[in-house]
């Protein structure tokens, strides 16, 4: 079990490594002059798939988007209760499958209330 | 197969990371970054948890607060007016360095004086699947009842955002 956690660790380890490298590689170039340094505003501007951008991205955001920061939270939470089931599914058998859609359910309601008062639309 | 050695030398690199991290959250003077270095050292924290073969809470400390916790921290940046981002120093600074002072002797008067025994237990055996076992033979009704508390909060949540006049507003 632990090693698959290290195989896990290991993924990570190049998962930070992988974009680090072409940056340490360019700055690296950059020092021993093999990389041309030719910088002009259109290069060093942020690049947002080819539209100008507008303003910064550091704006402050409406409230009524915190609902669905909330909603976020319980449905997470419903992931972490149903994870241990996942793991022993096989062990448990069509009894627990039960309980578990009941589980997910009662969640629904909770669901369709959302969806009806609607907290999940974009504005 | 990752012998004990990979499992102490894992131990110092993810603890090293978690502390320089939580540090990084009080020194760094934008406050979202903070809140990224706070992501790293709940995740550090999840590492940690691993080590130390408790992998049911790992998983939750990395859905919970690497994944929640977060998300709602970030979101309450966004909502705080662009001036106010800025980790400052405060007033509580001096309270805050004599709490943590003492939080951190009771915790290392509690680590040297405990009698800690070491557990016979040696191979790593999944605590998530014995956990879903007992989800559902002896605690079948809990197990239920957590998903109508998920309901209340999330009707909870809805109602004390919504406003009255902006639901009449939809509805016309």
């Amino acid at each position: 079990m632990i090693e698959q956690f290290g195989r896990a660790g290991f993924l990570l380890i190049f998962a930070i490594a992988f974009p680090l490298i072409p940056i340490a590689a360019s700055v690296a170039l950059g020092v021993f002059r093999i990389r041309p340094r030719k910088p002009d505003p259109i290069k060093s501007s942020v690049y947002e798939c080819g539209m100008v951008p507008v303003g910064d991205a550091l704006v402050r955001y409406n409230v009524r988007y915190y609902l669905f920061a909330l909603l976020f939270v319980v449905f997470d939470v419903e992931a972490v209760f149903l994870y241990p089931w996942a793991v022993a599914y096989r062990a448990l058998g069509v009894y627990a499958f039960v309980e578990a859609l009941i589980f997910i359910a009662i969640l629904f309601v909770g669901y369709v209330y959302a969806w009806r008062k609607r907290a999940m639309e974009w504005i | 197969m990752i012998t004990d050695t990979g499992i102490v030398i894992a131990f110092y690199v993810i603890g090293a990371s978690t502390v320089v991290s939580a540090l990084m959250v009080a020194a760094v003077r934008n406050l979202i970054h903070a809140v990224l270095f706070l992501v790293i050292t709940f995740t550090g924290v999840a590492g940690i948890y691993i080590v130390l073969s408790a992998d049911f809470v790992a998983m939750a400390q990395v859905l919970i607060y690497a994944g929640a916790i977060s998300v709602l921290l970030v979101f309450a940046v966004m909502l705080t007016p662009t001036g106010d981002r800025r980790n400052a120093e405060t007033s509580f600074q001096a309270p805050a360095l004599v709490l943590a002072g003492l939080l951190l002797a009771v915790v290392v008067f509690v680590i040297y004086d405990t009698d800690w025994r070491i557990a016979s237990r040696g191979q790593f055996t999944t605590t998530a699947s014995s956990l879903g076992r007992a989800f559902f033979s002896p605690y079948v009704v809990p197990f239920e009842v957590a998903s109508v508390l998920l309901v209340a909060a999330m009707v909870g949540a809805i109602i004390l955002t919504q406003d009255e006049d902006e639901e009449a507003g939809h509805a016309a």
